[in-house]
């Protein structure tokens, strides 16, 4: 049925540009995250704590972001506003696409994270007669940043798969350095299983990391899969 | 540029682009459907296989695992070239629907045998030791008593997983299917303006993705409101 | 030829031992109670017999013929001997009271439904239920519902009753319901071993009461001695403070 020969041997020389791809990757994952969290930051405490009048457009925001692909996002910041005059690389386009998409998740997750409150312990602090300030950095921020932190990982992992897209757009990062490489050799089926096998040691590191972190910081039970 | 667009639209807007994008809009969610279907299929018998407690099943355990994990942390696009040249280099002469289907199916299964699993698991352990202190065994259990239960847990997360899924459909505009957002792409070459192209489709998206999500709520408020 | 044997029965739960060489000889139509304080091991005797939890070591024998509990079908004859009604209920939440108490031997023994069903509304009505044969879990009280469970055990017809804290869950004024339940099956002769903290009921109908501590028999005998003259100091404070109330 399938009449091949395995040939791992001619794509190991290119490895190291699937190392520097796979580290693009990361830092695409990595930079959009930051400035998802920003804005989800922001956007996210405008809706808790803001005037009612800004809730409509940020939900706008979130509701379009989140029911549209990110492809097509990207595809529209890249193709369609160079019309309009502004122009930007396929790494831009990419990085400020990935970035809006992750600011409109994150603002629903971060959302949902404010709204859950500990009473019990809210009470207690009131009595014990903790200034506004002390409340929210020993009561208030800390049982959010616990809330918080297993959806923002799940999605970090999300985005770092999400990074394979810009592949798309000629941005050399994992998936485009394979197709860059697949092109040379046509070893289709080594290549492509060989990246397969390195996102998924990336994204074990990545959940071991944050699992890590997590126990550190939270000390929940550490779980890999 | 904003006459422009008013002006292009009428030429945008033929009978034959419209019915050309209506077919990649049922192209998109035909795909993201036959997946989420055979994939509850293969979800179920995956998710079966992980709750077993043989001893000789443990092949089929690290299997259902290995499985499970590999199609959840490779990215979309990588799984469909790695289905995509399997076909290809086996000469198998497949069209490009069925070849995205294959892979769209094998990532929602991975998907779905996950949330699957995890509504199974939610049912409480009494419920499963008062059917094997009976002689119930793994399927009669599932089949008569956690199935029942479980099915509310279950739909609502399956629902929102197809909702989700359709988005992630776009991605096999890059192999060739006539989904959506391979259409736009094609609209774009013929000549036509980015903005509307795009623009069009996005709100295309957003018309199919919003009331369907919507209606996931609406299931996850009338099945399983006890969440939290 | 006793009835049930448990011979130095030894039993884990991850690293805890929950049960350390546990000996019984069970006579037929006997009434054993286990008391003793929580996590001596009294439920996880009747949940080794019943297979859900290994053993480690030992052996259980009924009518003479030793239970391999490595060996599927050997724990399969086993629970259609047995019966076990648990602390919970554990009543399936998605059939009504008669169906609960049907669906084990339609589906599993492959019996006559005609017949199981004609059972099933005469043990249901034995058990007191019979304006609530059609309702379901949510809609019974908690005493209700552990006499469906009572009932969905008898339909198996088994051996050996298994009872396992089963009034613990429930509210005082539903307890007696139960009790009453558990006393007409012990006058016609059922061998049952009860795990309660209802002292005064257990004292009432069990034949013989073994103490158990950290996952040992400490003492076992009549019943009476037990409560008015326990040989060993464990059983006297155990009984000294359990009877001030």
């Amino acid at each position: 049925m399938l009449d091949y020969t395995f040939q791992y041997g001619q794509i190991w020389p290119y490895l190291p540009r699937l190392i520097d791809g796979a580290y693009l990757a990361l830092e695409i994952a990595f930079l959009s995250f930051c400035g998802g969290l920003l804005i989800g930051t922001v956007n996210a405490s405008l809706l808790s704590f803001g005037p009612k009048w800004v809730a409509r457009p940020i939900q706008a925001f979130v509701v379009f972001f989140t029911n549209t692909p990110q492809l097509v996002q990207i595809y529209f910041l890249y193709f369609a506003l160079p019309d309009a005059g502004v122009l930007l690389s396929s790494y831009a386009a990419v990085l400020i696409g990935m970035t809006l998409n992750a600011g409109a998740y994150l603002t629903e997750i971060q959302r949902a994270g404010f709204s859950t409150r500990r009473q019990s312990e809210m009470e207690a602090a009131i009595v014990l007669g903790f200034s506004r300030w002390q409340q929210i950095r020993y009561v208030i921020l800390p049982h959010i940043a616990r809330v918080l932190f297993p959806p923002l990982s799940n999605h970090y992992i999300i985005m770092t798969l999400g990074t394979s897209m810009a592949a798309i757009f000629g941005v050399e990062e994992l998936t485009g350095q394979a197709l860059n490489i697949n092109s040379i050799t046509f070893r289709s089926l080594e290549i492509f299983s060989v990246v397969a096998g390195l996102y998924i040691v990336i994204t074990l590191l990545a959940s071991l990391a944050l699992g890590l972190l997590g126990s550190l910081l939270f000390r929940t039970k550490l779980r890999v899969i | 540029m904003i006459t422009q667009l008013i002006q292009e639209m009428p030429r945008f807007f033929t009978y034959y682009n419209l019915l050309f994008l209506a077919q990649a809009v049922g192209t998109t969610i035909a795909l993201s459907a036959i997946g989420c279907l055979f994939g509850l299929l293969f979800g179920c018998l995956i998710s079966t296989v992980r709750l077993t407690d043989k001893a000789w099943l443990a092949p089929l355990r690290w299997i259902a695992l290995l499985f499970t994990e590999f199609f959840r942390r490779v990215p979309f696009l990588v799984t469909l070239m790695l289905v995509f040249f399997v076909f290809q280099l086996s000469g198998a002469n497949l069209p490009l629907f069925v070849v995205a289907s294959l892979s769209v199916t094998l990532i929602a299964s991975a998907f779905l045998a996950e949330i699957i699993r995890a509504g199974l698991l939610s049912i409480h352990r009494n419920q499963w030791d008062a059917a094997t202190a009976m002689n119930f065994g793994l399927l009669q259990t599932i089949r008569y008593v956690v199935l029942p239960q479980a099915w509310k847990m279950i739909l609502p997360p399956a629902f929102g997983f197809f909702v989700m899924f359709i988005k992630d459909t776009a991605l096999a505009s890059q192999i060739g299917v006539i989904e959506l957002t391979f259409a736009g792409k094609v609209l774009n070459n013929k000549g036509f303006s980015a903005i509307l192209v795009f623009g069009t489709i996005l709100i295309l998206y957003f018309a199919v993705s919003y009331p369907l999500s919507r209606f996931g709520h609406y299931l996850e408020k009338r099945l399983a409101p006890s969440r939290h | 030829m006793h009835h049930l044997v448990i011979k130095d029965l030894g039993a884990h739960y991850g690293t805890v031992q929950v049960l350390d060489t546990v000996s019984l000889d069970i006579a037929r139509g006997e009434v054993i109670g286990l008391m003793g304080p929580s996590g001596s091991g009294k439920s996880s005797i009747l949940r080794v017999l019943t297979g859900l939890t290994p053993l480690s070591s030992g052996s259980v024998s009924l009518n003479g013929e030793v239970i391999d509990y490595g060996n599927a079908q050997s724990i399969r004859n086993m629970r259609e001997r047995s019966a076990i009604v648990f602390q919970q209920y554990n009543l399936f939440q998605n059939m009504t009271a008669l169906e609960n108490v049907t669906i084990a031997p339609v589906k599993i023994r492959n019996r006559n439904p005609k017949e199981v069903d004609a059972e099933a509304r005469a043990l249901l009505e034995k058990v007191g239920l019979k304006d609530q044969m059609s309702r379901y879990p949510d809609q019974l009280s908690g005493g209700q519902q552990q006499r469906v469970a009572i009932a969905r055990a008898l339909a198996l017809k088994p051996e050996i009753l298994l009872l396992d804290e089963i009034t613990a869950a429930l509210d005082p004024e539903l307890v007696s319901e139960v009790l009453d339940t558990i006393r007409s099956l012990a006058r016609e002769g059922m061998t049952m071993i009860i795990v309660s903290h209802e002292m005064g009921f257990m004292r009432e109908v069990s034949h013989r009461i073994a103490f158990m501590a950290q996952g040992k028999i400490i003492e076992c005998g009549p019943a009476d001695q037990i409560f008015n003259a326990p040989r060993e100091a464990r059983t006297r404070d155990f009984v000294s403070k359990i009877l001030k109330h």
